[in-house]
């Protein structure tokens, strides 16, 4: 696999919450040489199967990506939009955007609202139509549209929209690309709708019965210009081992286990505690009679803006984590 | 149809409360029904056979209970303090009449007399620990004789046709859901259909998602009455949705996106047999739909909903063809997945 080629087709592939189709295929055709077993679930979860007798390990990486969605067409020809998942107004102004027909837009603001108190509802899209009836041969009610920034290599870091949580599924490939040897019985998951309430994984975790669950996920970088200390974990500093988000505390023994994987194999691994934010590991672990869950996250700058950041150091080490713990001897 | 909507619309069932309404159901659809069980949770769970065998894999929704409010404590002077049962506005909530418990109390929601308010009070919206209901008692111990701390309120609001055939009445959210359902129950089917009268939904879809978890179908047709703003002083995106420009297809809430393909059925089923149809311009709101999508490994969902205005008021307002529409527009969803 070549690293930033895939990337750059990972981030491109349309795939807002709800209308996963096209990333979805992107990642089968690339999933396709590692594993025995590829489907596809009610929701669209994405299942790639590697079968053993051993334990069951699901790994989880959601493919949805944060967006907009039109929910009007104005007189003007501006489009009136809502949120797919958590979108900060301020953080999009001016971003390109494009639908799914090719449709190309930027994100504009109604000039009324003061930037200081922008909600989503006060966001248009200018897509160049002169009026309403040329918007609605461009586009429909309904639509999703994403970001169209660039995707581009800065010194050792990667600057791009969506490595929340495209970086994962990248991480998760990679894995299964490079897996060892193991009787592991195992799942890797490239969930839908985790932007809206990670929905996907839920009923994904619900047909799998895993024994243990990993969410590969983005976690929020604590080295911004001062920061908050919402978080720990740090650029460049390794794998980052989920203890807490708000959607679980994940279960003490596998964040131990995590640890000390990193540890034996010389994988930099740093613990994430993450006072913001869930991840697919909160519904994993509430399945059915409960699961074994944690995550295994990459540290990324600027989350849920429409330019993210990530170290390409801490991407290898998630790889190299999840293939450890895909491989370690685990009990059912 | 509309004779089926005001009954409904006029029996009390605050949620967890549906008793009435549940019992109004049972006696319709029971000689229509192959079985009919209550849940844990207070769900009718109708079950009735199609020409088509089909098992639980198509179920409909709709659920029974409507928003109220609660007693939380009485005064020494006998006045009843409550809160809200479901989302409402305390906006509307001032002079309305409503009865109390399972004796049906009547009472009124008072407030402060006019002349002991001050000019600033007078500007707000009174809090809603400013509100109390009135059951006419001398006191605390005479209050305490009619109701019971728990007791729950329902607005009093009868059924009413006007202007151009549009319904006023109080729940028609969601009792124009199963008003079609009864309907549907009444005639025969192409195909096995699982009907859940839910419970509990305006507290957060907890009806459903047990409903939901027994039946485990495989497509799910939500039937809603959904919030529609077609007034003067907002802007036409702020509307949301508008009654008499036929039923509302769910694509996407507050709660769930909804299946994609089947969104397409409904609207394609419309096109072809004339029905106009609408979508909401706005996202706000939930139905049962995101628990019962959520359920087991999922379950597909779409939903059809009726444009009302003044949602969760003692007096909303819907169209009487939107609702027939959403009849035939269910009736049609019905077939389409006979054929499938």
């Amino acid at each position: 696999m070549d690293m930033m080629n895939d990337l750059t087709r990972l981030v491109s592939a349309f795939g807002p919450s709800g209308a996963e189709k096209e990333i979805s295929q992107v990642i089968e055709e690339l999933a396709q040489p590692y594993v025995d077993e590829i489907s596809r679930d009610t929701l669209g979860n994405l299942i790639c199967h590697k079968k053993g007798s051993g334990p069951k390990i699901m790994f989880s990486a959601h493919m949805d990506s944060i967006g907009l969605v039109a929910t009007h067409i104005g007189e003007k020809g501006f489009v009136h939009v809502g949120a797919l998942g958590g979108v900060d107004p301020k953080a999009i102004l001016y971003t390109p955007v494009r639908f799914q027909n090719g449709t190309k837009g930027l994100v504009c603001r109604n000039l009324g609202v003061e930037v200081e108190k922008l909600k989503v509802t006060d966001l248009r899209i200018d897509i160049g139509a002169a009026n309403r009836e040329e918007a609605e041969k461009l586009i429909r009610v309904g639509d999703p549209a994403v970001y169209a920034t660039p995707t581009e290599q800065m010194g050792n870091r990667v600057a791009s929209p969506y490595l929340d949580d495209r970086i994962a599924c990248l991480v998760l490939l990679m894995a299964m690309e490079r897996l060892e040897e193991t009787d592991n019985d195992l799942y890797f998951v490239f969930s839908v709708q985790e932007e809206v309430g990670t929905r996907g994984a839920r009923t994904a975790a619900w047909a799998i019965a895993p024994d243990y669950g990993i969410a590969v996920d983005v976690t929020m970088a604590d080295d911004q210009p001062d920061s908050k200390h919402a978080a720990t974990a740090l650029c460049g500093k390794g794998a980052a081992v989920k203890v807490m988000d708000r959607s679980l505390i994940s279960s003490p023994a596998l964040v131990e286990k995590l640890m000390a994987l990193g540890e034996e194999k010389g994988i930099p691994v740093q613990r994430d505690v993450l006072q913001s934010g869930g991840t697919d590991a909160g519904p994993i672990q509430a399945t059915r009679g409960g699961v074994c869950a944690g995550g295994i996250s990459i540290p990324c700058r600027y989350i849920h803006s429409s330019t993210e950041m990530v170290d390409l150091d801490d991407v290898c080490a998630c790889v190299n984590l999840v293939r450890a713990f895909a491989a370690s001897k685990l009990e059912k | 149809m509309i004779e089926t909507l005001k009954t409904l619309c006029c029996l009390s069932g605050p949620s967890s409360y549906e008793d009435q309404v549940r019992d109004y159901i049972r006696s319709r659809v029971e000689p229509y029904a192959d079985s009919v069980r209550v849940d844990a949770l207070g769900n009718l769970i109708v079950f009735k056979r199609g020409a088509k065998a089909a098992g639980n894999k198509l179920m409909l929704c709709a659920h029974m209970d409507e928003v109220g409010l609660i007693v939380k404590s009485v005064t020494d002077e006998g006045y009843l303090k409550f809160g809200c049962v479901g989302g409402i506005d305390r906006r509307i909530l001032l002079g309305k009449r409503v009865t109390v418990g399972e004796k049906a109390t009547p009472g009124v929601i008072g407030l402060k007399a006019i002349h002991l308010t001050t000019a600033e009070e007078r500007k707000d919206v009174p809090k809603l620990s400013d509100l109390y209901i009135d059951i006419g008692a001398k006191d605390k111990d005479e209050a305490l004789a009619q109701v019971e701390l728990g007791d729950v309120c329902t607005f009093v609001s009868d059924a009413v046709e006007f202007g151009d055939r549009m319904l006023k009445a109080k729940a028609i959210d969601d009792r124009v859901g199963c008003a079609v359902m009864v309907k549907l129950l009444e005639e025969d089917l192409p195909i096995d259909c699982t009907f859940v009268f839910s419970t509990m939904e305006e507290v957060g879809t907890r009806g459903a998602f047990g409903a939901a978890f027994s039946v485990t179908p495989e497509v799910a047709l939500v039937l809603e009455g959904t919030t529609s703003a077609d007034i003067p002083a907002l802007k036409p995106e702020r509307q949301v949705c508008w009654p008499g420009k036929g039923p509302v297809l769910s694509w996407m809430d507050g709660g769930t996106i909804y299946d994609r393909e089947l969104f397409q059925l409904l609207r394609d089923l419309a096109e072809q047999n004339g029905l106009p149809w609408q979508m909401k311009h706005y996202l706000s709101g939930g139905t049962d739909g995101q628990a019962i999508q959520r359920t087991k490994a999922g379950v597909r969902v779409t939903g059809l909903s009726a444009a009302v205005r003044y949602l969760h008021a003692p007096n909303s307002v819907c169209s009487i063809t939107d609702a027939e529409q959403m009849l035939a527009l269910a009736r049609l969803f019905i077939r389409a997945m006979a054929e499938r």
